[in-house]
């Protein structure tokens, strides 16, 4: 019986183990709707045997700038994944922990859509009346009042007479905050709701932002925590319903899915380009400039992940469904340059 | 005058009698509808699974002669492999495209309507890295026509296994019902078909474009490390434990307090032990993200009082007079242990074990935290150094493949259950085993 040499040694493995660490290898982790994207880039980049393939994480936008920010050791993440910018609090996360020089390229764009079972029937929404239908409070003759409609037709008779029922991210996804932004906000503002509640609330900013982006808690605006899977589930239960997608998961999924209008453009990889779709994000990805040079390829990885062949117009970027950025080749001299974030 | 018929006799029972009759059989009812309901469950779960799952370990591959034209792949004609590196895997993609268009010609085959472009996205992405791998491994095959069998993409899988129709491909914007149309002409000539699929079991994870090179490769050896990272700590802590408490520990506050602790940590979710492991062995220890030997340690503090309980249970079932005889002839404390107790009460400590491992191979929860949760294609190395190399686990990778958009992954990830069901049935099975082999009842 040896069990104390079996333990010990398997201690000093541990300990041996932590001294030859993961450095050897690119680490990416962080927004959730990036992560497919990056796999793709990962696979691809591995795939011609150079380097190793970069091990993926998701876990949020959040989550992969608070690893990116922990320190620049080599057991740390080498590049995060966002869905929006950096904030300043985070920047000064970083800098605090000794990550001062980080690289941000803009890999394209992300395009949030409305869809619906595809049997059903034809949506053709505007903000405001997404507003309408899905805000907690409407103002109805000058006062706030609980949301009365109960039917599509009933925001806008030119939509099917149809019981609203609406599958929402839930407030832990960055796609939350560009709904709120992009579709509440601006559907207040354009039904005159916005102007109305300033003049009820005695035009405190935030609070006007709080009215506008309270969504109803009748059951009609129902919150999804999970992914987009779940709530393309939710939808096959329950067909009368509308869902709030990624392009990139609807483009997956046309079989089963009936994408609607967002003031009179369909959402396809070229409205988003030209602007002319409201409902869209940027993508961004963090690099850390300490751990170029230590990191075997992480240069040539940032470089590929913006090349023409994954992130151009014609590259596997925009084949997958999210959005190329039309100045490309400004954040592919950003990663050539390793310009860094004042 | 004859008395009258007693209200009740042995032959008919009276209101009482037949009451509590009826309730016996009533009771036996409900135990019998529990038992049928959790059969019913179980058979809807497995059938389901097994509906889903089973189409994992078929594959649809195209079957076509390529002509590994040296001027392509290796244009200074040396088959100097640094030079046959330079050629990358979409080169291949693009030769292997060019070579299914020219068996089509061969065999006649109608592409009418379809564009080039249309005719290569029968192909999987990973057709052309696998090529590659192939090429770089045996340069010899230059210049050669070999026949080679091409992974086909996730639809044209699908169509083949029933998923996808001519009817949802008008619908889907990755495949048109022209190209199916040829997929079965294709099917009629031979050059596609299902077969078995082993790279499912052996392949590393792939992207969203290519579901059809998906496979458990690096998940299966992920867990296995786990386990063996989890097996090397927790068998000689957790016996050692329970020994100690067991047979030498005296009885006193201290030792109960213990006791209540070893039982409270095996009610603990396994989440917080995700959390303590974040905290203790990456953030503070330095040690690497995503690797399986975290991944065991984490496990391991899981696992440990699932193993002592047992493992005391079965040191308590060796009954005294075996330790009473030991010490009577003169043994020491532990030649009594190591000689007598142990010996009897392995049976018991390794079904204990046994069952912990299949637990802990089934657990998902504290590996979400510690960076399991990743896509990673390169195969971990040989231990002791690979246990720190990134690795994903099996029931996490169905966790990561339940999340994919593309509705091919559904499939895979039935797959794994199927596998990892297979494993806990393996695991539980050699517990049964050793339990009715070798444990001894006094």
């Amino acid at each position: 019986m040896n069990f104390p040499r079996l333990a010990v040694s398997a201690l000093a493995l541990a300990t041996a183990a932590s001294a030859a660490s993961a450095g050897d290898q690119i680490h990416v982790a962080g927004s959730s709707t990036v992560l497919p994207f990056a796999t793709i880039a990962a696979e691809s980049f591995g795939d011609n045997g150079e380097f190793k393939a970069p091990v993926v994480e998701g876990g949020g936008t959040g989550s992969g700038l608070k690893k990116f920010c922990e320190g620049a050791g080599p057991d740390t993440i080498d590049i995060a994944t966002a869905s929006r910018r950096i904030k300043d609090e985070e920047r000064a996360a970083c800098t605090a922990a000794g990550v001062a020089d980080i690289i941000e390229v803009r890999i394209g764009y992300d395009g949030i859509v409305f869809a619906s079972d595809s049997k059903g029937a034809d949506f053709a929404l505007t903000p405001a009346d997404l507003y309408r239908a899905l805000a907690a409070e409407v103002v109805v003759d000058g006062k706030l009042t609980a949301n009365p409609a109960a039917r599509w037709s009933d925001v806008n008779p030119a939509l099917p007479a149809q019981d609203i029922i609406a599958f929402v991210p839930g407030t832990k996804h960055g796609t939350r905050e560009v709904f709120e932004a992009k579709v509440l906000e601006a559907g207040c503002k354009d039904s005159g709701a916005e102007e109305a509640i300033k003049g009820l609330t005695g035009g405190d900013k935030d609070a006007v932002r709080k009215a506008c982006t309270a969504l109803r808690t009748d059951g009609k605006a129902v919150d999804i925590d999970g992914d987009y899977t779940e709530t393309l589930a939710r939808i096959a239960s329950e067909p009368k319903a509308i869902g709030v997608f990624g392009l990139s998961f609807y483009e997956n999924n046309t079989d089963k899915l009936k994408v609607a209008t967002v003031s009179g453009v369909t959402p396809s990889v070229e409205t988003i380009a030209d602007g002319s779709y409201p409902v869209s994000r940027p993508l961004f990805i963090y690099v850390k400039k300490a751990h170029i040079g230590q990191v075997p390829g992480l240069k040539e990885f940032a470089a590929f992940f913006v090349s023409d062949d994954m992130a151009g117009p014609e590259g596997k970027m925009a084949d997958y469904g999210l959005v190329p950025d039309p100045k490309l080749a400004d954040q592919q001299a950003v990663v050539e340059n390793e310009t860094t974030l004042k | 005058m004859t008395p009258a018929a007693p209200a009740s006799s042995l032959l008919v029972p009276d209101a009482r009698t037949q009451a509590r009759n009826r309730a016996e059989a009533r009771f036996r009812l409900y135990g019998l509808a529990a038992v049928s309901a959790a059969i019913l469950m179980l058979a809807v779960l497995m059938g389901s699974i097994l509906s889903n799952g089973l189409s994992a370990f078929r594959q649809s591959y195209i079957t076509i002669p390529v002509t590994l034209d040296a001027a392509t792949l290796d244009k200074a004609g040396t088959r100097d492999p640094s030079g046959l590196r330079q050629v990358s895997a979409t080169a291949y993609g693009k030769l292997i495209a060019r070579n299914l268009q020219a068996a089509l010609a061969a065999k006649g085959i109608a592409t009418d309507g379809l564009k080039p472009k249309d005719i290569a996205a029968l192909l999987s992405e990973d057709a052309g890295a696998r090529l590659r791998n192939m090429v770089l491994a045996d340069p010899g095959l230059i210049g050669r026509t070999i026949d080679a069998d091409l992974l086909a993409s996730g639809r044209v899988d699908g169509f083949l296994k029933g998923r996808v129709t001519e009817e949802s491909a008008a619908k889907d914007s990755k495949i048109k019902p022209a190209q199916l149309t040829l997929v079965s002409a294709m099917k009629g000539a031979g050059m596609i078909g299902l077969r078995l699929n082993p790279a499912f079991l052996t392949a590393p994870d792939a992207s969203e474009k290519r579901p059809e090179a998906a496979g458990l490769g690096v998940a299966i050896i992920g867990s296995a490390y786990m386990m063996i990272v989890v097996l090397a700590l927790s068998l000689p802590i957790g016996v050692a434990a329970a020994v100690y408490l067991e047979e030498f520990a005296p009885r006193n506050r201290f030792t109960d307090l213990i006791e209540v602790n070893i039982s409270n940590l095996a009610a603990v979710p396994s989440i917080v032990f995700g959390i303590l492991g974040l905290a203790a062995f990456i953030n503070f220890a330095h040690l690497p993200r995503s690797a399986p030997l975290v991944g065991g340690l984490v496990l391991t503090l899981m696992t440990l009082p699932r193993i002592i309980i047992p493992a005391r249970a079965a040191l308590k079932a060796v009954p005294p007079s075996i330790r009473d005889a030991a010490l009577g002839i003169g043994a020491s404390r532990m030649q009594t242990v190591l000689h007598h107790v142990l010996p009897l009460a392995a049976p018991g400590i390794l079904t204990g074990m046994i069952i912990g491992l299949a637990q802990a191979l089934g657990e998902t929860a504290p590996l979400l935290l510690i960076g399991m949760v990743a896509f990673v294609r390169d195969y971990p190395g040989l231990p002791p150094a690979g246990l720190a190399d990134p690795a994903t686990a099996l029931p996490v990778q169905i966790y990561n493949w339940t999340q994919r958009a593309d509705p091919a992954f559904v499939e895979r990830a039935s797959g794994a259950i199927i596998v990892l069901l297979v494993f806990l049935m393996l695991m539980n099975g050699a517990a049964i085993l050793l339990r009715r082999r070798f444990e001894r009842r006094w």
